[in-house]
């Protein structure tokens, strides 16, 4: 005997390491053993080789190297006895792997035990090859397990079918060669064999296609006449698990036919009834049962449609979200996130379920119910959800307010039906979790605030009262002192109260107190300070009263360390001590916030990049009165945050304007349908896309009302009637508008000649006035189409001054020529024509879309008209 | 498709490792240790599935052992949850009740039970009295 081998039996070499008491004692034994065997090794001792490899199993279970032992399990593996054999082989799968040369070696000792007379050998050398084998080796020995697939023994069969599909994913060429024997498995009685047979036909379908026709041909009512067996077969002690013969075989068999029945109608058409066999069926108090369900809405789901189906696997799930198992709950809710796309109808009925599972103490099951409510909004539900989503904010954990917050945020800006409750929602959440709002966020809530003229008072007093409560939430605090700046007054004078409201009365001084305390807390910060100062400098002039104390306050940062509130300070005490007479035009009310503006500069600069072929255009005041103090236009520059362009030029301005105007989706109701940034982009673009949600009506940004007073004269303003022409809504006011025109691109000149032919359509028509478009194409340009529009007067007076512009999304380019005359006489008796000429650079893929707009004078009166024109013929 | 099998104790000692995909010793152990981090700490209140790398952990906790199973994000989790229940039942069967010496001292046999469980990463045979008759026929010829 070896005179280094301390241990008989490898039995006292385990209780030996684990007597030791440190790491350092064990790495003693463990090499003091590794030298032995290694000792034994180069002898190559015959008798405790099989020993010495278990030994060397153990230590590399430890975690410690044993790359000598290699060899010795192909010495092993050759020996002809079975005990070696089988630990040679079990050292195999262990110490090596298929990325090793070594492995190489041993293909020619697997081949031959692969054709060994012991039925037992042949399960060791397939179970190592479909363990380990690497693609060549799995390419060598592909023709013997071909032939295992049909031995006598089961055992061998269904070893060698898991063989396969090892050899079929590593060599997925070969898949062709087993087509037939594996469709022979399938007929099996055996379970084992019939388990892994159908499981080498699911993988064989995913590798290659030929092989899923085929089974998709000749295999599926087999399948289903053995599912159905066994679903109908009585007890069987063998296989039986909680009450169910071999729940397994039922998922295996399942998912073949649900690769089978993908994506064919026919195939999908012959499993319905065993589907709905299994899904009513089977028991769900247990486990097992309840994974076949599983298994079984999944293939429901994967198949093509089937109504009736469907609905039982979405109240499966329902069933599923109700149970007491987080488990299966995690597992529905998962489920119903693939379902939501195919029938949100069905999966509505569940909401309330899943509200609670927002609840739920498990963070994954809290995180996919979420998103799940998330997918489940629509216009009906929303102040329910939303309300059920707020009051659990109040109560939820910490790390969970973030993702909470920021959906509830989402969904009150998409779906919100009128702006006082955005108000009351935004306020909530802001109250609540203000710190987990983003600042895009309240200032998108801020522009709502503005453009509700109507609730300013009711927002300012709500706030005061949030504040009182939370005076902790920053961004709260960021709102509230903003919108008290503004509307101080009406928060003193009680203005514009609703019936809703409870009655209160606050002082100025109390309005003062609020900002003041917001200011001297220090653990606010820059930013909220920053604003308490403005909206101190507004109060002084809006509270007269309290002016001077108002001052002390501001004086009091004049020594402020931070620079930006020392300057402020300092400017502000200069404007309230020595310039009176101009305080309060500087600090007048702001104006109103344009909606679709923040929403097109929120979406990313898209201003600034697209007007380029547009030429430059002046700088057109947006209606935003630049007051003297930059602070002030700080506060309003909401894009200095987000995009890098700020001021964007006025005529960019304008053309988004538009640009937003045109898509349908841009608003709902009163506010617009936010998404994220390139969304937003792709969508302002694309004319004619049905909105996500039924809009009510496309809010028409030219339309007088809404208080855009500012923006429409300003458009009066430009167009210019001395100079009909260039009426392409490229606001100039003087010669730029020449450039614009030739800055148009690449406008080819009119066609005389007509292409196609298209019949012309009457592009507008109100009560007083009648457009009627007709085309002509160029053959050879099919992407310009001119365009003569005809004038008709349908009212018993004149119209003087007649003016028609136009605008068009940014994929079409608009040129036009002037009209023939200003003045329509009455009844239709004559019209006016006017040429354009339209450059479509999406052609074949959108069609021309046109906002028109038309201004004229009629017994002494202005009248604007103006209108959408969709309904251009198609293939312009 | 199984890609792995650990079971490990609560100190994170590996009892079994059976790989079905090729790792590096080095990502082995690094794939053990967190494992067994993800594993050791959950609350039993929560799922039995967690999401690992790009894969998840299917686990269930069996006296002081961890049984984790390693799978494809598509496969069916109750399913192997109820496999990893079969294995238990059959080393119980097999070992007699057994406890986590057992499996120290008898680690080979353990592979050997596995390997008529599972091969090549799916499973192979669903009857326990089935794999118990083979280990005895196995054993007599050793």
């Amino acid at each position: 005997m070896n005179e280094f081998q301390n241990h008989n039996n490898f039995m006292d070499m385990i209780r030996a390491i684990r007597a030791c008491k440190t790491a350092a004692e064990e790495r003693a034994v463990v090499r003091k053993e590794c030298a032995s065997i290694r000792a034994a090794i180069s002898e190559n001792d015959q008798d405790y080789r099989h020993r010495n490899l278990a030994k060397l199993m153990f230590i590399h279970m430890l975690g410690y190297p044993t790359h000598f032992g290699q060899m010795e399990c192909l010495k092993l593996i050759a020996s002809p006895g079975f005990p070696e054999k089988r630990i040679g082989y079990l050292g195999l799968m262990l110490l090596l792997d298929e990325r090793q040369e070594v492995l190489m070696l041993v293909t020619n000792s697997i081949k031959q035990d692969l054709n060994h007379t012991n039925q037992y050998i042949v399960g060791l050398a397939l179970c190592a090859l479909g363990n380990i084998c690497s693609a060549e080796m799995a390419r060598d020995l592909a023709p013997e397990v071909e032939r295992l697939l049909q031995f006598r023994d089961p055992n061998v069969r269904k070893k060698a079918a898991l063989c396969t599909i090892r050899i079929i994913k590593k060599v997925p060429d070969l898949a062709e060669n087993f087509i037939n024997p594996a469709a022979a498995l399938l007929k099996e009685k055996h379970h084992g064999v019939l388990l892994t047979g159908v499981q080498l036909c699911t993988d064989m379908c995913k590798v290659s296609t030929e092989a899923l026709e085929y089974f998709r041909q000749k295999c599926i009512d087999g399948l289903v006449k053995v599912l159905k067996d066994l679903a109908n077969s009585p007890y069987a002690p063998e296989y039986d698990v909680s009450g169910i013969a071999d729940p397994f075989l039922h998922i295996r068999l399942l998912r073949l036919l649900r690769m089978l029945g993908q994506g064919d109608a026919e195939a999908s058409d012959t499993m319905n009834d065993i589907l709905a066999q299994v899904a009513t069926k089977t028991e769900s108090n247990k486990n097992a049962g309840n994974a076949i369900l599983y298994e079984c809405v999944a293939t429901i789901m994967s198949i093509e449609e089937n109504g009736g189906l469907r609905v039982l696997a979405v109240n499966i799930l329902g069933r599923f979200l109700s149970s007491r198992d987080n488990n299966i709950r995690y597992v529905a809710l998962n489920m119903l996130m693939k379902a939501i796309s195919l029938d949100s109808q069905a999966v509505q009925r569940h909401r309330a379920t899943i509200l609670e599972c927002v609840k739920d103490s498990d963070a994954s099951i809290r995180k996919r119910a979420l998103e799940l409510v998330y997918l489940l909004v629509n216009e009906s539900n929303v102040k329910s959800l939303t309300k059920e989503l707020v009051d659990y904010l109040e109560i939820s954990d910490p790390e969970f307010k973030g993702d909470l917050t920021a959906k509830i945020c989402s969904i009150v800006e998409k779906f919100s039906p009128e702006k006082i409750w955005y108000i009351d929602q935004m306020l909530k959440v802001l109250s609540e979790a203000g710190n987990n709002v983003k600042d895009e966020v309240w200032h998108a809530l801020i522009v709502v605030i503005t453009n509700a003229s109507n609730l300013h008072g009711y927002t300012v007093r709500l706030l005061y009262k949030y504040v009182q409560a939370a005076g902790e939430q920053e961004t709260l605090i960021r709102v509230a002192v903003w919108c008290i700046g503004e509307y101080g007054e009406m928060l003193v004078a009680n203005a514009g109260v609703l019936d809703i409201e409870d009655p209160m009365t606050i002082t100025e001084a109390d309005a003062v107190d609020v900002v003041e305390t917001a200011i001297k807390r220090h653990s606010l910060d820059l930013t909220t300070r920053a604003m308490c100062l403005i909206a101190l400098l507004k109060l002084s002039s809006r509270f007269p009263s309290c002016s001077k104390r108002i001052n002390d306050i501001i004086l009091h940062h004049k020594g402020s360390f931070v620079l930006e509130l020392q300057q402020r300070a300092i400017e502000f005490n200069s404007i309230i001590e020595k310039h009176e007479k101009i305080r309060s035009a500087l600090v007048e009310r702001m104006p109103v916030l344009d909606e679709a503006t923040f929403s097109g500069r929120r979406a990313g600069s898209i201003p600034a990049a697209v007007s380029t072929s547009h030429g430059a255009a002046p700088k057109v005041p947006n209606g935003v009165v630049k007051p003297a103090s930059a602070p002030l236009v700080d506060l309003l520059d909401l894009s200095s945050d987000d995009t890098p362009a700020p001021s964007s030029s006025g005529g960019d301005f304008l053309q988004d304007l538009l640009g937003v105007d045109l898509s349908p989706a841009s608003s709902q109701g009163t506010n617009q349908a936010q998404k994220s940034g390139t969304d937003v982009l792709l969508d302002l673009l694309s004319i004619g896309t049905p909105p996500a949600q039924s809009s009510s009506s496309t809010l028409d940004m030219l339309s007088p009302s809404q208080g855009n007073k500012k923006s429409v004269d300003m458009l009066n303003d430009l167009a210019s009637p001395s100079a009909p022409s260039a009426q392409a809504f490229s606001p100039a006011k003087n010669s730029p508008m020449m450039d614009l025109l030739d800055g148009f691109g690449p406008s080819p000149p009119a066609p005389e000649t007509n292409g196609s032919t298209y019949p012309s359509v009457v592009a507008f028509e109100s009560t007083s006035l009648k457009i009627t478009f007709s085309f002509s194409k160029d053959p050879g340009n099919p992407q310009t189409t001119s365009i003569e529009a005809q004038f008709a007067n349908k009212s018993p007076n004149i119209y003087s001054n007649f003016v028609f512009q136009s605008a068009v999304p940014k994929f079409l380019q608009l040129h036009l020529d002037p009209a023939s005359s200003n003045t329509l006489p009455a009844s239709g008796t004559g019209s006016i024509t006017q040429k354009l000429r339209v450059s479509n650079s999406q052609h074949g893929k959108k069609s021309l879309v046109m906002r028109i707009r038309i201004s004229y004078k009629v017994n002494e009166k202005d009248v604007l008209e103006e209108g959408q024109i969709n309904n251009f013929p198609r293939g312009l | 498709m199984i890609r792995f099998i650990l079971l490990q104790n609560r100190q994170g000692k590996t009892r079994l490792a059976k790989y079905y995909t090729p790792l590096e010793e080095s990502e082995k152990h690094k794939v053990e240790y967190e494992v067994h981090r993800l594993v050791v700490n959950r609350d039993p209140k929560f799922t039995n599935f967690v999401e690992f790398r790009t894969h998840k952990v299917i686990y269930r906790r069996y006296a002081g052992l961890f049984f984790s199973l390693c799978v494809d994000i598509t496969d069916n989790e109750l399913a192997y949850l109820e496999s990893i229940h079969l294995f238990v039942e059959i080393l119980d069967h097999f070992f007699s009740n057994v406890c986590e010496l057992d499996l120290v001292f008898n680690f080979h046999k353990v592979y050997l039970i596995l390997d008529e469980f599972i091969l090549a990463g799916e499973l192979q045979e669903t009857s326990k009295k089935a794999i118990i008759e083979r280990m005895g026929e196995l054993e007599k010829l050793d």
